[in-house]
């Protein structure tokens, strides 16, 4: 591999830094949640799962539109035979 | 007309401390608990090794770590070793109920305004440093891992306790 030529060593920082600003990665408002902020997160209520009721009416209509029992990860196949 | 390179040097590292975190490591100098404005009482600390943990109420592993540190504490607080537990909690009540079903023997106070956790910037909930008896970090357990936590910081502890006290 051919070393780079030291001109054009400004040109691709340059690029870097703006590919860097560009990506949000130099944003000092970007909202970071630190691993000490995370109360609200681990509540029960955020968690996806916790209504067994929902999760089963959920399947339900989606097994009945799509015809594809245990699809989402339940035993059987998806043929909507079983 | 080109970019000066050493503009574009500065202005690349500039981004990277702008990004970067200053997080607590070994060598480092652990901030002092006593100014940190904990709620609580805090343990004296001087010339002790000491192990200090963040955890929160609402962490798993930081409830599976208590009965870890509960056995570290039986086994070496005779010997030197100060465990001081700090809470992220912002609710004082899930604090309190927390402590009370656990009820560590060990010191548990709480960074009401996040400001020491804010210092030490952790990486992760749980994590604990081990500071020698110079105040200083010597090792940092990131999140807890059931035995394996537990062994290695009784091999920490252990090399810590061995070391002399600092000359004054």
């Amino acid at each position: 591999m051919k070393p780079i030529a030291p001109r054009l060593l400004p040109a691709l920082a340059l690029a870097g830094l703006g590919i860097a600003a560009l990506t949000g990665c130099a944003q000092a408002d970007l909202v970071r949640v630190k691993p000490w902020q995370r109360a609200r997160l681990a509540d029960y209520t955020m968690r996806p799962d916790r209504d067994p009721l929902q999760i089963a009416n959920s399947e339900h209509v989606y097994f009945s539109r799509e015809s594809a029992t245990g699809g989402r990860g339940v035993g059987g196949s998806g043929c909507g035979c079983n | 007309m080109s970019p000066n390179p050493r503009f574009l040097l500065a202005a690349a590292c500039a981004l990277l401390a702008a990004t970067a975190r200053a997080e607590v490591k070994p060598g480092d100098s652990f901030p002092s608990l006593t100014s940190a404005a904990l709620r609580g009482s805090l343990p004296a600390t001087a010339g002790q090794v000491v192990l200090v943990d963040f955890w929160a109420s609402w962490c798993g592993p930081c409830k599976s770590s208590f009965p870890a540190y509960a056995r570290l504490e039986a086994d070496y607080g005779r010997r030197g070793l100060v465990i001081v537990a700090v809470s992220v909690d912002e609710d004082p009540a899930a604090y309190a109920a927390f402590v009370k079903r656990l009820h560590p023997p060990f010191a548990t106070v709480r960074d009401e305004s996040q400001r020491l956790v804010n210092q030490v910037s952790v990486p992760t909930m749980p994590t604990c440093y081990l500071l020698g008896r110079d105040g200083r970090v010597r090792f940092v357990h990131v999140g807890f891992h059931g035995e394996d936590t537990e062994r290695e910081l009784r091999r920490q502890i252990d090399t810590l306790l061995s070391e002399n006290h600092p000359s004054p």
